[in-house]
């Protein structure tokens, strides 16, 4: 009873405007966000999908019962049992601990590439709509290069030059992935670019970098957020498709569009080896996707 | 001693063959204290010599002294805090994103201004709203708190000049009233100097000392407030805007039968 008591305080402290401290404030915002996401049934899942991952990667070591790397020649082929969830591979390893270490490639990728595609392409993209003239168009036409090749053949191109090698994949993936966002974080820049209280800023002082950290990347950070989100599934498809072909993760690492690759040879007499991790980058990619609408809904400004 | 003077101020927009000139030659002087009034029908470049006064237009030629300082192109910081803007509608004028405190932060940090808490208090204080309204949205706000937020952030920065485009025009009736009593407050409190663009000659009537009449680009007359309330105005085209206004309050009244605030 106590606790339920305590809990109601805080959500009615939460949920009120009438702060007291920017530290409320900040938290009702989030707080709220917090809501509408529980609200939405599929985004939520999607969430969970997500955190799971995170989970099962950072503790990747205690989940996985037996060692990845470790071959068995006896043990090859195993059928999923007890011992085995889900089976072994070619080699007698354990197709359960590689899914779980698999994770940790996974994340390691997405998060690597969204680290070094958010800012280069917030900078390109409100750079060029902010200043305009020959700036603009200089930035627009990289851009465009980059943006008229299909991106996996860009990705495919990027890392056969680079060689094979999950860091090389990660800066290939990134060199297609960026495009799109500085096309957004422009159109999005342009749309605040001549707002009175942008002029305010201006008329105080205020330098064209200030004006883009504070100003503007409040105002475009939810739609690359939801953009980037959405795009975390191609980024896990490609980053799958390259390891498929062989030049993103290389053995033994585990790597599940890689391992799927290498278990299509047993394809009708081991169907988990293809099977397990193909379902792995599908819940992955849809919960991505559900994730990115519900956060489209929640954190557009059009929506509050 | 006077504050602002304009001498064949002109300003344009565009570039070479498109460009349109639409301040033709004005000039004004604006003594210390004094509050001048700048009418004439949309589109006849009010806000344009506001916004080449603000250095939000850089496109004029002529002369701008303010303070006893030649203007040029470009400004320094302590030239831009001088006068500050307050734009017509309050709700685009506030970040979204921002909390009030907030966005009465940022001129503190651009200038590099000590006591921050405190200023942003004393001006919340002077334009009388709460001060845990710095942690709220704007869009927690009405309309007439936003405009008084505007006139906090243009005061934070301690200006001589206020640049009010429409400030009321925007607003309910029932808040124009306030916001302008708090800016005749403001005036004489600290010693403000404002230029305020109206197309309500009542709202003027009630601020301004003396009133120019702007048509296409230019002035045709500048009035005095006794001229206005005595209607002894000279030129004919002060004396259309007049009965312009006049006449749309007696329509209005036609309409529904009963008397409606302007
Ligand atoms: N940024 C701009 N670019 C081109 N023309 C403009 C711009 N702003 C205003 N104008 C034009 O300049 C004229 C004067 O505008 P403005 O000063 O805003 O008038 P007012 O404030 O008196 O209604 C109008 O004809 C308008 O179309
Ligand atoms: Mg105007």
């Amino acid at each position: 009873m106590a606790k339920s008591g305590t809990f109601s305080n805080l959500h009615d402290w939460l949920i009120s405007e009438d702060f007291t401290s920017a530290r409320q404030a900040r938290l009702h915002t989030v707080y709220l966000g917090w809501l509408s996401l529980v609200a939405n049934p599929l985004a939520f899942a999607g969430f969970a999908v997500v955190l799971l991952l995170v989970i099962v990667a950072a503790f990747a070591p205690m989940i996985a019962i037996h060692d990845p790397f470790a071959q068995d020649f006896a043990m090859a082929l195993q059928a999923p049992s007890a011992a085995h969830w889900f089976g072994t591979d070619e080699f007698g390893r354990d197709v359960f601990s590689r899914l779980i270490y698999g994770a940790r490639t996974t994340l390691y990728i997405t998060i690597l590439v969204t680290v070094i595609v958010a800012p280069i392409g917030f900078v390109i993209g409100a750079t060029a709509g902010y200043l305009g003239g020959w700036v603009d168009v200089v930035l627009m036409r990289i851009t465009d290069i980059f943006l008229s090749f299909p991106s996996l053949v860009l990705a495919l191109a990027f890392s056969a030059a680079l060689g094979p090698g999950i860091e090389n994949a990660v800066i290939a993936i990134a060199l297609t992935v960026w495009p799109p966002i500085a096309r957004l974080a422009r159109a999005e820049t342009l749309t605040f670019r001549n707002a009175d209280f942008v002029i305010a800023a201006e008329l105080q002082g205020a330098g064209t970098g200030r004006i883009l950290l504070r100003h503007i990347v409040p105002l475009c950070a939810p739609s690359i957020i939801v953009r980037l989100t959405l795009n975390m599934s191609s980024i896990i498809l490609t980053a799958a498709g390259l390891g498929f072909l062989g030049l993103g993760a290389q053995p033994p690492m585990a790597e599940w569009g890689a391992m799927a690759a290498s278990g299509r040879q047993y394809l009708l007499d081991a169907w988990w080896l293809t099977t397990v991790p193909g379902i792995a980058i599908l819940t992955v990619s849809l919960a991505f996707n559900l994730l990115g609408d519900g956060l489209r809904d929640i954190m557009d400004p059009r929506n509050g | 001693m006077s504050m602002i003077k304009a001498h064949h101020l002109a300003a344009s927009y565009g570039h070479g063959d498109t460009a349109l000139k639409v301040v033709k030659d004005v000039s004004f002087e604006v003594q210390k204290g004094e509050t001048f009034g700048l009418v004439g029908e949309s589109g006849c470049g009010k806000s344009t010599i506001l916004g080449a006064l603000a250095g939000r237009n850089k496109q004029w030629t002529g002369s701008i002294e303010i303070d006893g300082e030649t203007i040029g192109q470009k400004r320094t910081r302590a030239q831009l805090a001088k006068q500050q803007l307050v734009f017509q509608d309050p709700f685009g004028s506030i970040h979204p994103r921002h909390t009030i405190g907030r966005t009465l932060l940022e001129p503190l940090e651009i200038h590099g201004k000590d006591r921050r808490q405190e200023r942003i208090e004393k001006v919340l204080t002077d334009v009388g709203l709460p001060l845990n309204f710095r942690y709220r949205y704007p869009h927690q706000l009405s309309g007439g708190q936003r405009q008084r937020v505007a006139i906090a952030r243009a005061l934070i920065l301690e200006p001589k000049i206020l640049l009010l485009d429409e400030p009321t025009s925007a607003l309910d009736v029932s808040i124009q009233a306030e916001i302008l009593n708090l800016l005749k407050d403001l005036r004489q409190r600290e010693q403000l100097t404002y230029i305020l663009v109206s197309h309500d000659l009542a709202v003027v009537a009630h601020l301004c000392d003396r009133v120019a009449m702007m048509q296409s680009g230019g002035f045709v007359e500048i009035a005095t407030r006794q001229q206005l309330l005595e209607n002894t105005v000279e030129h004919a085209y002060t004396r259309i805007l007049m009965d312009g206004s006049r006449g749309y309050v007696s329509e209005r009244r036609n309409n529904k039968g009963e008397a409606l605030p302007v």
